[in-house]
């Protein structure tokens, strides 16, 4: 008992005293860009009303989720198929790590010359900035199966869509998911920044809209929004990651305790 | 091994032996050709492309055009000042973050309570999307180099931070009471039993945010306006130089890849005395 309330008080504390500290601090405040948290949280309430929320957040969570399962679908599409062939493997990887290494940003005003300003615009930001982790993390699992397993699969009969489905996609699995992770990071930022460069709804959007006529309190509140939704998203991120990678977590605990 | 692979969850995932960059030497001269025929096709695609009319030239112009635009861009001033403007937004806000993301990754380290008291709120603040800032930055900054720095900072002290949590936390407790029994006091045993274990995490943490910082100085000064590679490019678009545009793309990627490039260099040769390095060099 007294360790759940311990931890419960760990997992707490410093939160409630830095909510307290910018409460306190800012209470009287009277600098127009550092409204009291009161404010903010007030303002919070009336500004993200559910028709607010799905006039502006869910396009925004729409359009991130439509980019992200593309960027997710085609880079481990692609990367199996790079992967699985050593000559076409050594030809595009470093094309590959060059468009990686490109600010995914900068895309927006390239894609934007492309499909306007419109919807689709966005989701194609978001699907080919966040391709390229994906994508190359998959070439790199596919690489690194273990031979001896893939042997044994050989001996077995194991071809087509079962060994790619028990063998190649299972094995490369942590290292897709790794660059999953990597990849959602990247979708949130894109999201914002189509959103902040142009745009007549979403999150991003408000908040910047908010910021240039100078609406301070419903800034911060959408900043405070926004915030919350990265944790929630990286919460359900890591929820699907440990039920679908329980087998290797619990390897490496093995591992690591042996 | 077991250990570091687990610190490297980011630019190639799992795997402390980073894939570019050091098996250059066991590639082997076909490997080179094959990546060099690769970056031939794709220059070759884009020059095809747009004389094909499937793509409009106004929209993706020629390799040739985007190489002459390149080539004007070098021969101007404002050029060299925007991609110094970058590198320095870069290189402080970097600095910043990884001192930082060292010191308060230690602190939390070497006194147990901290950690359970800060891990919640890491586990808050770590995910916030970075961008969420920009309009606090604006306002507090405008234009200026700080916009970009509090960008840059934020973000990639956090991919400092993590790594180091997780070397401070690989530390062997054999190792450890070892030392304390040969009668080490705290800072001896930081500087000699925690440090060196955290050291090749460390050291994925500083690759991570090297690219890190830089997305986000490109970004910041893409969007903000602040000085840099990032404002040229939304000048580039609003004037409608396409070509220039591009150019200047290319100029990021490239950056993004030097970048990369000197991080896992410098990673190995930090960590060569370490078994993950001194392994592949024997392989």
């Amino acid at each position: 008992m007294t360790g759940v309330v311990k931890r419960v008080g760990y997992a707490v504390g410093l939160p409630a005293v830095l909510f307290a500290a910018w409460w306190v601090s800012t209470a009287n405040s009277d600098n127009f860009y550092v409204p009291p948290l009161r404010t903010i949280l007030e303002t919070f309430g009336q500004l993200w009303t559910l028709e607010k929320l799905q006039a502006d957040v869910w396009p925004s969570l729409w359009r991130l989720a439509v980019g992200y399962a593309i960027a997710c679908l085609v880079g481990v599409a692609l990367g199996v198929l790079v992967g699985s062939s050593r000559t076409v493997r050594a030809t595009l990887e470093p094309v590959l790590e060059f468009f990686r290494a490109v600010p995914p940003p900068v895309l927006v005003p390239v894609i934007m010359l492309f499909a306007g300003i419109d919807h689709t615009m966005k989701i194609v930001v978001i699907a080919v900035g966040s391709l390229w982790p994906v994508l190359l993390n998959t070439v790199e699992g596919v690489r690194a199966v273990d031979e001896v397993l893939s042997d044994t699969c050989r001996s077995y009969g194991l071809t087509g869509v079962a060994r790619l489905r028990h063998l190649v996609l299972r094995a490369a699995s942590p290292q897709i998911v790794a660059g999953m992770r990597q990849a959602l990071s990247i979708a949130i930022i894109l999201m914002v920044i189509s959103e902040m460069t142009a745009a007549s709804n979403g999150l991003g959007y408000t908040i910047v809209e908010a910021q240039r006529s100078f609406a301070i309190p419903e800034m911060w509140s959408g900043i405070l929004l926004l915030g919350l939704l990265g944790f929630l998203l990286s919460m359900v991120f890591r929820f699907v990651e440990n039920r679908a990678l329980a087998w290797y977590h619990g390897l490496r605990r093995a591992q690591r305790g042996s | 091994m077991t250990n570091v692979t687990h610190a490297g969850t980011g630019a190639t995932g799992p795997g402390a032996v980073p894939p570019a960059g050091g098996t250059a030497a066991r590639r082997g001269p076909r490997t080179a050709l094959l990546g060099l025929a690769g970056l031939a096709g794709l220059l070759l695609v884009i020059e095809v492309l747009p004389h094909t009319g499937l793509v409009s030239a106004r929209y993706l112009p020629p390799t040739s055009r985007i190489m002459v635009a390149l080539v004007e861009q070098l021969g101007e001033a404002e050029f060299w000042s925007a991609l110094g403007d970058t590198l320095v937004a870069w290189a402080i806000g970097l600095a910043v973050a990884v001192v930082a993301g060292i010191v308060v990754g230690v602190l939390i380290g070497a006194v147990p309570v901290l950690r359970s008291v800060t891990s919640s709120t890491i586990e808050f603040l770590r995910p916030i999307p970075s961008v969420a800032l920009i309009p606090l930055a604006v306002l507090l900054y405008g234009t200026e180099i700080q916009s970009t720095l509090l960008l840059v900072v934020y973000a990639s002290f956090w991919q400092v931070l993590v790594q180091v949590l997780y070397g401070v936390q690989d530390v062997d407790p054999v190792a450890d009471e070892t030392a304390r029994s040969y009668g080490l006091g705290t800072w001896a045993r930081i500087r000699h039993v925690m440090w060196p274990t955290a050291l090749p995490y460390v050291m994925t943490g500083v690759r991570l945010a090297a690219s890190v910082a830089l997305v986000l100085a490109i970004t910041a000064q893409l969007v903000i306006g602040s000085p840099g590679l990032g404002a040229l490019i939304s000048r580039a678009l609003a004037s409608n130089a396409v070509p220039a545009m591009y150019a200047l793309v290319v100029v990021t990627g490239m950056l993004g890849v030097a970048i990369n490039l000197i991080a896992r260099a410098t990673e190995r040769r930090v960590l060569s005395w370490h078994s993950s390095v001194r392994g592949e060099v024997i392989a």
